[in-house]
């Protein structure tokens, strides 16, 4: 019980820190951690049953998510000689008043939907549903394409956390399917932003606009 | 059997990046469709048994789509044959802004495609509603890297919108899997396993709210990757930039495979009692979905583009008959069949136009009935059969829907009719204006040499004859499969 609101208060602040960040590198490396912090989740969340599932899931969770990700998003960037300022379309002060609004709401939006008793904190599904707002703000708001890459994986951390906080019953299979497509996710949003640097000698999506009616 | 419909694409895309020689992997292409068609013709005469504890089943919906996907497979590895050789060579020429570029290598192209051909057989078997959400999200990935086959500036941003709008699409379908696990958890009991059968058997137990919820976030997730108005954005890009070839895909199966996670949905909430509930929601979109393609369809200048918006229209009639209970459902789903043969065709033939005359703008494409008859003839007999003029199997299938919708008699439905009604008028306009306008009349400037070929135009010609053959006579077993699936979507028919 403790240790899981100490990993969603370690999330919430993450996000935070991510929405008023005005760097790529720490954004990157905060990412990352929250990514290492969640990993610790599944086995935290249910610590009386103990199993090899949700230790193989946040051993794979942290590799992916604190390890291969950063490293792959640093190269990306480091070819793509990015400058370093995240260029939003929307204030990092506006951002920051906006992520608090959004954290109101989720807590809000969760005392409407009757939960399952079996549930680890009452702070999960708030959480999760403020990290996948988050995600989809960060998505909308800033211009560089490896910016949109991270307000994916945090919306897609936020899913996660839901799914393992609240919905834990989707088999192994399923699970490991889940972070593999992830996985790929990133690998080809890489890739592809590589190329969008070759082509544009820039990564700004806002500039990605001659195909329009 | 199912086992191999899955891995032999699988393994055959691995090899691909493997294989040294163009020949060789452009056989392995044909012969992995060869293959793949003839497995699923083969389920067609013997059900296969459920694999993996009955998380991979070919039930009837199943079927119907698998054999979609088979088919266009075939005609679009045919057409690549042929096409792969003309696209070999190193530098090209942008025909809108005259760079140069390069392709992606073919052995990527080819090892893509055979792993997205596993991926949307593997939509169809999956019962299981996490595997399907796995199996969705592969196919948006294995195709990324064919649209952007011609290396350049305007497919990369086509690329980046469908990666990234469809994955956060999908991402919210996830949370949808888990808000349904959480509405098949009771009280004191384990919880149902998310396989629709156990669903669909225990729908009356389910959480009502959680249900709800999950039903409003898979139309957000699946309905971005199947094109549904407001949710359709990425689609006219990525159809207008991608290949010819993988235009028809994406198309005519990638969206299905979306529209087939839809109606797993469907079938959970119309067991669960809650048909109503969803119905206002497919009619809402699938009218939307045709508003926008109307809108976008009228002076429209580019015929790819065009075809793309003629899409998400059609993604808006399926929506809409699906929207009007079991009979509409039918309707629904022959469309289906027939909007894919169709659709798949005319991408084809677009991709003939554009190699000869070197423009995607429809004011600049004239004469085309002189300049190349077969491609020409064949382009008006998609116009005839896409816009659902008789005798051609969308007609049927647009009556179905809109019989559906006067038969519901009800206020709204006759509404519904109406607009539906209005709506397709204003297309069929739309449509002939660009489609006549490219087939008569004189070639303004010099069009580029060479003949139709024969990879060119038998792979239409018989997408052509299966859409006027399913309007002329449905063959019994597809009438039965089609039965069964509107069954499962709402009372008997």
């Amino acid at each position: 019980m403790q240790g899981t609101n100490i990993i969603l208060v370690l999330v919430v602040l993450t996000n935070l820190k991510l929405l008023g960040s005005s760097r790529v590198g720490s954004s990157i490396r905060v990412v990352a951690a929250q990514g290492v912090v969640l990993g610790l989740l599944p086995i935290l969340a249910h610590a009386h049953e103990i199993s090899w599932r949700y230790a193989g899931l946040a051993v794979g969770t942290v590799a992916l998510k604190g390890i291969v990700f950063p490293w792959f998003l640093f190269r990306a960037v480091r070819e793509a000689e990015v400058a370093r300022e995240i260029e939003p379309f929307v204030g990092y002060v506006a951002s920051l008043l906006a992520g608090v609004s959004i954290l109101a709401v989720s807590f809000w939006m969760c005392t409407r939907l009757p939960m399952p008793e079996a549930i680890a904190s009452a702070w999960l599904a708030p959480v999760a549903i403020f990290s996948i707002f988050a995600g989809l703000f960060l998505i909308v708001s800033r211009k560089r394409a490896v910016s949109q890459v991270l307000g994916f994986l945090v919306l897609e951390n936020g899913v996660y956390t839901f799914g393992v906080g609240v919905a834990p019953q989707a088999s192994l299979l399923v699970e490991a399917g889940v972070l593999l497509d992830v996985f790929v996710a990133v690998f080809v949003m890489g890739i592809t932003i590589f190329h969008i640097n070759r082509e544009f000698d820039h990564i700004d999506t806002d500039r990605l606009s001659s195909l329009k009616d | 059997m199912i086992l191999a419909l899955l891995i032999v694409p699988a393994l055959a895309g691995l090899a691909a990046f493997a294989l040294p020689g163009a020949a060789l992997r452009r056989g392995l292409l044909l012969v992995t469709a060869l293959a793949h068609a003839a497995l699923t013709a083969a389920c067609w005469k013997w059900t296969p048994a459920p694999a993996l504890g009955g998380w991979l089943k070919l039930d009837a919906a199943g079927l119907l789509f698998l054999s979609i996907i088979s088919v266009l497979f075939l005609a679009a590895a045919f057409y690549a044959m042929g096409y792969l050789v003309q696209e070999a060579n190193k530098h090209t020429t942008d025909i809108e802004e005259g760079f140069l570029f390069d392709n992606a290598p073919e052995t990527v192209f080819i090892g893509c495609l055979l792993l997205f051909l596993a991926a949307m057989s593997l939509v169809t078997v999956s019962q299981h509603f996490g595997l399907l959400w796995v199996a969705i999200e592969a196919t948006t990935l294995t195709s990324a890297p064919l649209i952007y086959f011609h290396k350049h500036h305007r497919s990369l941003e086509a690329t980046w919108k469908y990666l990234l709008i469809c994955s956060v699409g999908i991402a919210l379908a996830l949370l949808a899997n888990f808000f349904l696990g959480i509405a098949a958890t009771q009280p004191g009991v384990d919880a149902y396993p998310l396989v629709l059968s156990e669903l669909v058997a225990h729908a009356r137990d389910l959480q009502v709210p959680w249900l709800k919820a999950a039903c409003l976030l898979f139309f957000v997730g699946y309905g971005t990757k199947m094109g549904l108005a407001p949710l359709h954005t990425w689609l006219p890009d990525a159809h207008s930039e991608a290949p010819s070839v993988v235009s028809a895909l994406l198309s005519g199966a990638v969206l299905n495979c979306a529209f087939l996670g839809l109606l797993r949905a469907q079938q959970v909430c119309v067991a669960a009692g809650l048909g109503n509930f969803g119905r206002d929601v497919w009619i809402a979109l699938g009218l939307t979905s045709l508003v926008i393609g109307a809108v976008f369809i009228l002076g429209q200048t580019d015929y790819k583009r065009l075809l793309a918006y003629s899409s998400v229209e059609n993604m808006g009639i399926m929506a809409v008959g699906v929207g009007l209970g079991s009979a509409g459902a039918f309707g629904a789903l022959f469309h289906a069949v027939n909007h894919s043969l169709a659709k798949a065709m005319l991408f084809l033939l677009s991709g003939n136009i554009l190699a000869r005359y070197r423009t995607k703008t429809i004011a600049q494409v004239k004469g085309l009935l002189g300049a190349a008859p077969a491609t020409g003839l064949l382009w008006v007999a998609g116009f005839l059969a896409i816009t659902g003029t008789p005798p051609f199997g969308t007609f049927t299938s647009k009556l179905l829907i809109l019989k559906a919708a006067f038969d519901t008699g009800q206020p709204w439905g006759m509404w519904v009719g109406v607009v539906f009604l209005g709506l397709l008028a204003v297309i069929f306009i739309g449509m002939t204006t660009a489609f006549l306008g490219m087939a008569q009349g004189e070639p303004e400037k010099p069009i580029g040499p060479g003949r139709d070929r024969v990879w060119q135009i038998a792979p239409p010609v018989v997408l052509g004859l299966l859409v006027l053959w399913l309007g002329l006579a449905v063959p019994e077993s597809l009438d039965n499969v089609l039965r069964e699936i509107a069954r499962t979507l709402g009372g008997a028919t």
